[in-house]
């Protein structure tokens, strides 16, 4: 039997989602972004809580009764499409009961295809648009984030796109404008929302003994970042 | 009685309600329930703005002083103070307890002693006639109960093992049926329970009692008349329009707190009925909507400015002043329709209207079926004031019926058909400790308790230590009752509620509400004991101390059965313990999981605990987990609790008290409104009792503890009530910004 190996729970995610959702934090990335703020959860080796998918489906259950307003699970992490088999299982019995579904991603993974028939939403976190800058940030390449958008597309799968807003990197109405283009040559997007980046995951880098590449980078300003999502609306 | 008829009644349905007492039965028949939005609502006049500006000056005196101002020279009684006004020409709603606002009223019955020395904490001093009339001629509730107090009960109140028994002050919790007097006016009343003692035959002592207790409750309801009278209302009659509504039953609630000095003195549930005459008069076209928010918003007023004379020692326990005026608001008919009025809406409304405040302790009967548009509008107003508390309708109408309402935080009971005999509570957590020591206070190593073995262990064994402390909670329990018995004997012998118990049936239910602190620190303990490795650590005396935890174990607000059953077992088998004794007037057992801020000063009362919290540490408020323990988020803590068993067990209230950042409750209003309306329906659906709610963030409330004038309405629910944030001790507050703020991640 597959189990995953998960980090945390949130029982209460108010905003990965709609609604009220319990949301899963799977262990393992295969990424770097600079800004992460959860580099406890890159080690894919690193063995955690470990559940099969029924397992965690009746934890989850207990939740059930928040979930009346369109709220449910998400699997978010780390990066979840690393265990694709265990959410595709786990999204598979979750729809079995009538459990919203939501996978919180980065689109860097592979054999997603059966996975996105079990998912509702995709919150795709679009990191950067720029090739060269992507790489700088992420330390993969694009290519695996655009071949699981298409992916999306294809399969018309709602979708909420994210960015975090990071000072002196993509805090601009240029950079922001470039993301409300894109996103107008795609369907069925609900939502964009911009993220605030914050400092608060320094002292974890600390305790890890990994160097923190943003050292120098203020904290974004919550109230310029909204100015910022505003112009995505007009 | 025989039918009634009065032209004050024109235009209202129904006839059950007219051949006897029977509210309720008035309001089934002639309520409108209210399913739209809040649109309607109105800002506050500028009577009331004139009214309430005067007020603020007086609390801001007040707050700096810490006590206003005193009566010394005539004590508590419904007709003993002139009439007092704040600024007559726009009060709209008029009385006061004394002749001036926020002038406290001296209460001897209670006890004597404890009078005096709050009047010494403020460096006032009674009249010396007063004094001596007291001294030579009249015994109090006080000096009855001391009388006949045992040495078990005195050194379990020494030790902090029973705490906080209204043993030397009024005990409270007793709702008078205050709309008994718009409805029927007071002739109606005294004519009933004339006709009462006429059907009460002389056969026992409780035939004789009651004999008497009712005529002194018809004398009160004479005096109340009188009252009303001097204010220049005529009130025999019932009231015939929406301002005498109001006016008729404040002024039978204001007698309540001119007579007590009661722990709590609630309202009840006075929104809906009081909307019927709205109503009526806006049909008539004799009342507009800003008439009907400006009798709300003056009558809440009033609500605020209740004041009682009370001791430091009594400040250490409850924070803030409280009075808990509980109104409850909402609740459902029966699965379909609810009680939900536009009157509902304006109550709420007086939080925008007068600012965020702790009084009166706004409590809404919740259910996921009340109207989705006042759902919102309760959640839009506690994320902007976390003035609001919320309990479950669904678990409570089944044991109360469609008209019960809160006394002080969590206690149901029906309106005007019930009682309650208030318990303050036991110590579960220094309970377990004596069962280890053998009966011994770790503190004092004084034997509190007798016949308890000691615990010889090297490393506790779950079995031997749950069956000595079984054995330990069947001694506490029986001490316990009795302190209670005798502390009601004498309240009603020597400070008998005449005006409040005038307002209820004369043969009255009797509820005896016990109640339970280190609630969650007895479950992690227990859990501690028997998943990981828990070694006692003995002083010189033999006693243990301290405690070496090995491994990691379940915590009571993870959701995790392991330990929640645990504290689910502790209960259960304490309130069974507390069933095999005998209550005083046969009184139904209740018990209540509710610390309202005792908590801390319980918890420095007790020494290290076996889950690892370490002596005199607080104790989680309420049914709260343990601060910071509550590890997987917010909802698995509120399930924790959820388990905890209601009805045929904590009947008397299980207080959870909840704080989320707001940041993390949504992006948007909108969201945050829909999400926090999501978690009460998701928790109150799987038949859980009692949520306080805040929305705030820690940062704010150390803010607020280091620069207290930034904040001066900062209201937060604490536990079963809420306070202004800058009223709290500096232990309460730091108590307050320890516990579990959800959604930091």
């Amino acid at each position: 039997m597959i189990k995953g190996n998960i980090d945390s729970f949130e029982t209460m995610g108010l905003v990965d989602g709609p609604g009220v959702r319990f949301v899963v934090f799977l262990q393992g990335c295969p990424i770097r972004c600079a800004y992460c703020h959860n580099p406890e959860m890159w080690d894919p080796n690193l063995s955690k809580t470990k559940m099969t998918p029924e397992e965690l489906l009746a934890k989850m259950l207990r939740y059930k009764p928040y979930f009346k307003n369109g709220g449910g699970i998400t699997v978010s992490g780390g990066e979840p499409l690393l265990q694709v088999e265990f959410v595709t299982e786990l999204f598979k019995l979750c729809k079995q009961n009538n459990i919203h579904t939501c996978l919180d991603t980065s689109g860097q993974g592979d054999g997603y295809d059966e996975l996105l028939d079990f998912c509702d939403l995709v919150i795709l976190d679009v990191k950067e648009l720029d090739k060269e800058k992507y790489l700088n940030l992420v330390g993969k390449d694009i290519s695996k984030f655009t071949k699981f958008l298409d992916a999306c597309q294809k399969k018309n799968k709602k979708m909420w796109l994210r960015q975090v807003i990071v000072p002196n990197f993509n805090d601009n109405e240029e950079s922001v404008l470039k993301l409300k283009e894109f996103a107008k040559k795609l369907k069925n997007i609900e939502k964009i929302e911009l993220l605030p980046y914050h400092t608060m995951a320094k002292e974890k880098y600390k305790k890890l003994g990994i160097k923190y590449r943003l050292e120098d980078t203020p904290e974004m300003d919550k109230q310029r970042c909204q100015k910022l999502e505003k112009l995505l609306k007009d | 009685m025989e039918k009634q008829k009065f032209e004050q009644w024109k235009g209202f349905k129904g006839d059950k309600w007219k051949e006897s007492i029977d509210v309720s039965d008035f309001i089934l028949s002639n309520f409108k329930e209210y399913r739209g939005d809040d649109k309607f609502l109105c800002e506050p006049t500028e009577k009331t703005k004139k009214v309430w500006a005067k007020c603020n000056t007086l609390l801001k005196k007040e707050s700096k002083l810490g006590l206003l101002d005193v009566e010394l020279t005539t004590v508590s009684g419904i007709n003993t103070f002139a009439p007092g006004y704040i600024d007559k020409k726009n009060e709209v709603v008029v009385g006061l307890q004394t002749d001036q606002p926020l002038k406290r009223i001296v209460n001897l019955y209670g006890g004597f002693r404890t009078a005096e020395k709050a009047l010494a904490a403020y460096g006032r001093e009674l009249d010396p006639e007063i004094r001596r009339h007291f001294m030579e001629y009249r015994k109090t509730h006080n000096d009855g109960v001391f009388d006949a107090y045992t040495p078990e009960i005195r050194r379990a109140r020494s030790a902090g093992l029973l705490t906080g028994l209204p043993d030397a002050y009024g005990r409270g919790r007793i709702i008078g049926d205050y709309r008994r007097v718009a409805l029927y006016g007071i002739d109606v009343l005294i004519e009933e329970k004339k006709h009462d003692k006429e059907t009460i035959d002389v056969r026992d002592e409780e035939s004789i009692r009651l004999r008497e207790e009712v005529s002194e409750q018809i004398r009160a309801l004479g005096q109340i008349k009188e009252m009303a009278l001097s204010y220049g209302f005529d009130i025999s009659k019932p009231a015939q329009n929406s301002r005498e509504a109001v006016q008729w039953l404040y002024f039978a609630y204001l007698a309540s707190v001119k007579e007590n000095n009661g722990a709590a003195m609630s309202l009840g549930r006075t929104a809906t009925f009081l909307d019927i005459y709205f109503e009526r008069d806006f049909k008539n076209g004799t009342l507009t909507e800003e008439e009907a928010q400006e009798l709300v918003d003056q009558f809440v007023i009033k609500l605020r400015l209740v004041r009682h004379l009370r001791t430091p020692d009594y400040d250490e326990i409850f924070a803030g002043d409280p009075t808990w005026v509980t109104e409850s608001i909402g609740g459902m008919v029966d699965d379909k329709k609810s009680l939900v009025t536009k009157n509902s809406f304006r109550y709420l409304q007086t939080l925008i209207n007068l600012d965020a405040s702790p009084e009166p302790n706004l409590t809404v009967l919740y259910s996921e079926k009340l109207p989705l548009n006042f759902r919102k509008f309760c959640a839009k107003i506690s994320i902007l004031t976390d003035s609001i508390q919320y309990e479950g309708d669904d678990v409570m109408r089944p044991l109360y019926g469609n008209d019960y309402a809160i006394a002080c935080c969590v206690s149901a009971m029906k309106v005007g058909k019930q009682m309650q005999f208030f318990g303050a509570r036991c110590n579960l957590a220094k309970s377990l400790l004596y069962s280890l020591n053998g009966g011994v206070d770790e503190n004092s190593g004084v034997q509190v308790v007798e016949g308890l073995a000691k615990n010889t262990e090297e490393v506790l064994s779950f079995d031997k230590v749950w069956k000595n402390y079984q054995k330990t909670l069947e001694k506490v329990a029986k001490t316990y009752v009795e302190a209670m018995n005798i502390i009601h004997y004498m309240h009603d012998k020597y400070a008998y509620e005449r005006g409040q118990m005038a307002l209820l049936d004369t043969r009255v239910e009797r509820l005896m509400a016990f109640g339970a602190a280190g609630f969650s620190v007895v479950a992690d303990s227990l859990s501690a004991i028997k998943y990981a490795k828990v070694k006692p650590i003995r002083d010189e005396r033999g006693i243990i101390v301290d405690f070496e935890i090995e491994g990691d174990f379940p915590k009571f607000g993870n959701d995790d059965d392991r330990v929640d059953q645990i504290g689910v077992d502790v209960v259960q088998f304490f309130f069974g313990c507390l069933k095999k004794q005998k209550t005083y007037r046969n009184a139904m057992h209740t018990l209540s999981l509710l610390t309202i801020t005792s908590n801390v000063m319980y918890g420095k009362k007790t020494g290290s605990t076996p889950d690892g919290r370490k002596a005199g540490v607080a104790f989680a408020p309420g049914a709260n987990p343990m601060h910071e323990r509550d590890c997987s988020g917010a909802l698995a803590s509120l399930n924790s609790v959820a388990k905890i068993p209601y009805g045929c067990c904590c009947q008397d209230g299980i207080s959870n008290t909840f704080s989320i950042v707001p940041d993390a409750l949504g992006h948007s209003e909108s969201s945050r409104i829909s999400n926090l309306v999501d978690i009460l329906d998701g928790y109150f659906v799987q038949d859980a009792q009692h949520l306080n709610v805040n929305v705030l963030n820690r940062e704010l409330l150390i803010d607020a503890m280091n620069h207290p004038w930034k904040y001066p309405n900062l209201t937060i629910r604490v536990s079963g009530y809420a306070v202004n944030f800058n009223r709290l001790s500096k232990a309460h507050q730091k108590e307050v910004i320890a516990r579990t703020f959800h959604g930091k991640r």
